[in-house]
């Protein structure tokens, strides 16, 4: 019994991972290589030649997805650092207002925040208008369906993503260490960059995982506050199920979608796995 | 970091000239601003220790030990007074440019770092050439007994093993002074009279300043050459082991060190320098120490141990009191007495048990207590 215990703690999670999220896989993996269309339904024909089709003609839009995702991600990175150093060094015993104050977006809808930006960044909206009709800015000046739209609204929706993860890893760090980096003659920017840095990579490792996958997938900032130029994967395959109603095609190309996020993680966590990052600092 | 400011000791003191202290603090202040009022943690902090002298802090929890040490170390800069280092003013000179090294309470070791790594952290950022860091950091870890262990992470070791490698990480820089806040705390009691050998045979090896800060008072008066003894963010005595200990220069001392006895009476007259004390009706006690006036009401101490029990009075010269035993309390090696006066005062003797011990007094019996008056001393209020 002793030994079975830990099997049986894993199941209930284990049983609804299973079922809520290699069922549908499977389904996925299954409809991908069907044919037909909606009307006189889909046949299974192992057809798997559609990956390559996919791949052919949404290549643009696979990789735009990975710079956006990569370029947003390095954003949030330099943005969520300072922040989250701020509250665990300096928050002092306000942090948990702080942290709140960092989450207070989340209460309201991801998909309204983002048309909120529209209205916001519209081309005669609330800050647009007023500096156009100042002269600050040029009249055929405009924010929305442009790369850095899309781009800062991925930002705004997952920097806590990236700020919660480093804080939680700063707030570990003894600030003794930190002063007995100071007294065994380390600068100031030695002590951050030999311990203070070091010590919160696992925690920029997990901020980075939990920024860039989502952001790659995303398609509802490119959608409302992109342009034609910067459809995302994520809208295609939005398209190819809702409009299109073409199952195969979408099912392939989040499958396409999957299979290359998970070659890349593992390639970034070998290549930066904690442990590796941590020897190197040590030196 | 210039080389000069390597090799302890070897200040260039001019021959007769008096030499430098290690570190000076004068009329040291710091406060700190806590919910928008002004908490004065150390509240005028003067005081000298000598190059080479293993120099302790001790008092009660929360009376400004840790800041004090912190402004010595460069942590917090004093709101008035001034830090000298070996004649030179550091007053607002960071931690990372004075020639001393702290070993703290909680270790604060590299935890990404194995032990050879936190070792030389220090001597890495002096940039020391790698041949002599590591010869030096072998060194090291040899005199903490760390040999082999080079290769573990903080966290796969031991408290005592953590605490050694705390010492050998400030100790390779060869500091002028090595500041120790509580640098036993964590140790459990066999580990700690282990480790306190260990740091003073490691002082006297490589000769250097220690200012050892601690709360446990045998811990100072078994280890430190002198001890400033603290109380509420001032220093209430400052001396070695020895006088701390028998001469408590005041009522606070005497309280926290060790167990003493405190008895308030007045002067009757004074005889050959000796001011005699009438204590209740029939007590005379004897206090070598200061001009007293006849009439003066003052207090004088006198430790447990130094006390005899017995039922006969006691001969003349001798300080003697009369009083009733309230309690007796086996204690293996000595038995403890609590004994009442009659003015209500309790007084604690603690007597050996001899094979042969005449002077077994049971509760309730009514004793004499007798002392030499070299072994009581008026005390300042
Ligand atoms: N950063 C700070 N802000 C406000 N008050 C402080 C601060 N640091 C210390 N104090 C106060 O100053 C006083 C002295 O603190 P300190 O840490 O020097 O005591 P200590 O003698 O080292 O005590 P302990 O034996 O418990 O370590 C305490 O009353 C403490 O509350
Ligand atoms: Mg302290």
């Amino acid at each position: 019994m002793k030994r079975l215990t830990p099997y049986l703690l894993v199941l209930p999670g284990g049983l609804w991972l299973a079922i809520f999220m290699v069922v549908p896989m499977v389904f996925m993996a299954s409809v991908s290589t069907q044919e037909g269309d909606v009307v006189n339904g889909f046949a299974q024909t192992f057809n798997v030649g559609v990956y390559g089709e996919v791949l052919g003609q949404y290549g643009t839009q696979f990789l735009r997805s990975a710079s956006y995702g990569l370029a947003a991600t390095a954003v949030s990175l330099l943005l969520a650092y300072p922040v989250a150093y701020w509250i665990a060094f300096r928050g002092g015993a306000r942090k948990s207002t702080y942290l709140l104050l960092v989450l207070l977006p989340f209460f309201v809808s991801f998909v309204l925040r983002t048309v909120s930006w529209k209205f916001l960044l519209a081309d005669d909206g609330l800050l647009l208008a007023p500096l156009k009709s100042a002269g600050l800015l040029p009249g055929d000046f405009h924010v929305l369906q442009t790369t850095a739209a899309v781009i800062g609204g991925l930002v705004y929706n997952y920097l806590p993503f990236m700020i919660l993860p480093i804080y939680v890893a700063l707030e570990r760090v003894d600030p003794r260490t930190v002063e007995a980096a100071r007294d065994l003659y380390a600068s100031r920017r030695g002590a951050f960059t030999r311990i203070v840095l070091p010590l919160s990579l696992p925690g920029v490792f997990a901020g980075v995982l939990m920024t860039f996958v989502p952001m790659t997938a995303d398609y509802v900032n490119a959608a409302i506050l992109g342009g034609p130029e910067n459809t995302m994967i994520g809208n295609i395959i939005q398209t190819e199920y809702l409009v299109n109603n073409d199952y195969p095609t979408a099912a392939a190309l989040s499958f396409t979608l999957m299979a290359a996020m998970l070659v890349g993680i593992f390639a970034y966590a070998r290549a930066l796995g904690t442990e590796n990052v941590l020897e190197a600092a040590a030196r | 970091m210039t080389e000069t400011q390597e090799g302890a000791g070897a200040a260039a003191d001019a021959p007769g000239a008096p030499p430098v202290p290690a570190i000076e603090l004068d009329g040291v202040v710091k406060e700190y601003l806590a919910h928008g009022e002004v908490v004065q943690a150390v509240k005028g902090v003067t005081l000298t220790i000598a190059e080479g002298e293993f120099f302790s802090l001790l008092g009660p929890s929360g009376c400004g030990k840790t800041t004090t040490m912190r402004m010595v170390a460069g942590f917090e800069e004093p709101t008035r007074g001034t830090v000298r280092l070996h004649g030179r003013d550091v007053t607002d000179v960071p931690p990372d440019r004075r020639d001393v090294n702290m070993v703290f309470q909680s270790y604060a070791l590299f935890p990404h770092m194995n032990v050879w790594e936190n070792v030389a952290f220090g001597l890495k950022r002096r940039k020391v050439p790698s041949g002599e860091i590591a010869r030096r950091v072998g060194e090291m870890l040899e005199i903490v007994a760390l040999t082999g262990r080079e290769k573990r992470r903080p966290r796969e070791m031991s408290g005592g093993q953590q605490q050694r490698v705390a010492l050998a990480r400030a100790l390779v820089n060869r500091p002028r002074a090595l500041l120790l806040d509580e640098p036993l705390g964590a140790l459990d009691l066999k580990l700690r009279q282990a480790m306190q050998i260990e740091l003073k045979r490691i002082q006297r090896e490589v000769g250097i300043t220690f200012v050892y800060v601690t709360h446990d008072q045998s811990e100072a008066l078994t280890m430190s050459d002198r001890i400033a003894v603290m109380n509420d963010g001032r220093i209430e005595q400052l001396a070695g082991p020895r006088e701390i200990y028998e001469r408590p220069a005041t009522a606070f001392v005497a309280g926290f060190i060790g167990t003493s006895n405190l008895l308030r009476g007045t002067v009757d007259r004074v005889e050959s320098g000796c001011a005699v004390l009438r204590v209740g009706a029939e007590g005379r006690v004897l206090a070598a120490e200061g001009a007293h006036r006849a009439g003066e009401a003052i207090a004088v101490t006198v430790r447990p141990e130094k006390i005899t029990i017995s039922t006969e009075e006691p001969a003349g010269g001798l300080s003697a009191v009369r009083g009733t035993v309230s309690e007796v309390v086996y204690l293996g090696l000595y038995n403890s007495y609590a004994v009442s006066l009659a003015d209500g005062a309790e007084v604690t003797v603690f007597q050996q048990n001899a094979l042969d011990s005449t002077s077994t007094a049971e509760r309730g019996d009514a004793v004499w207590l007798s002392w030499q008056p070299q072994h009581s001393y008026a005390i300042g209020s």
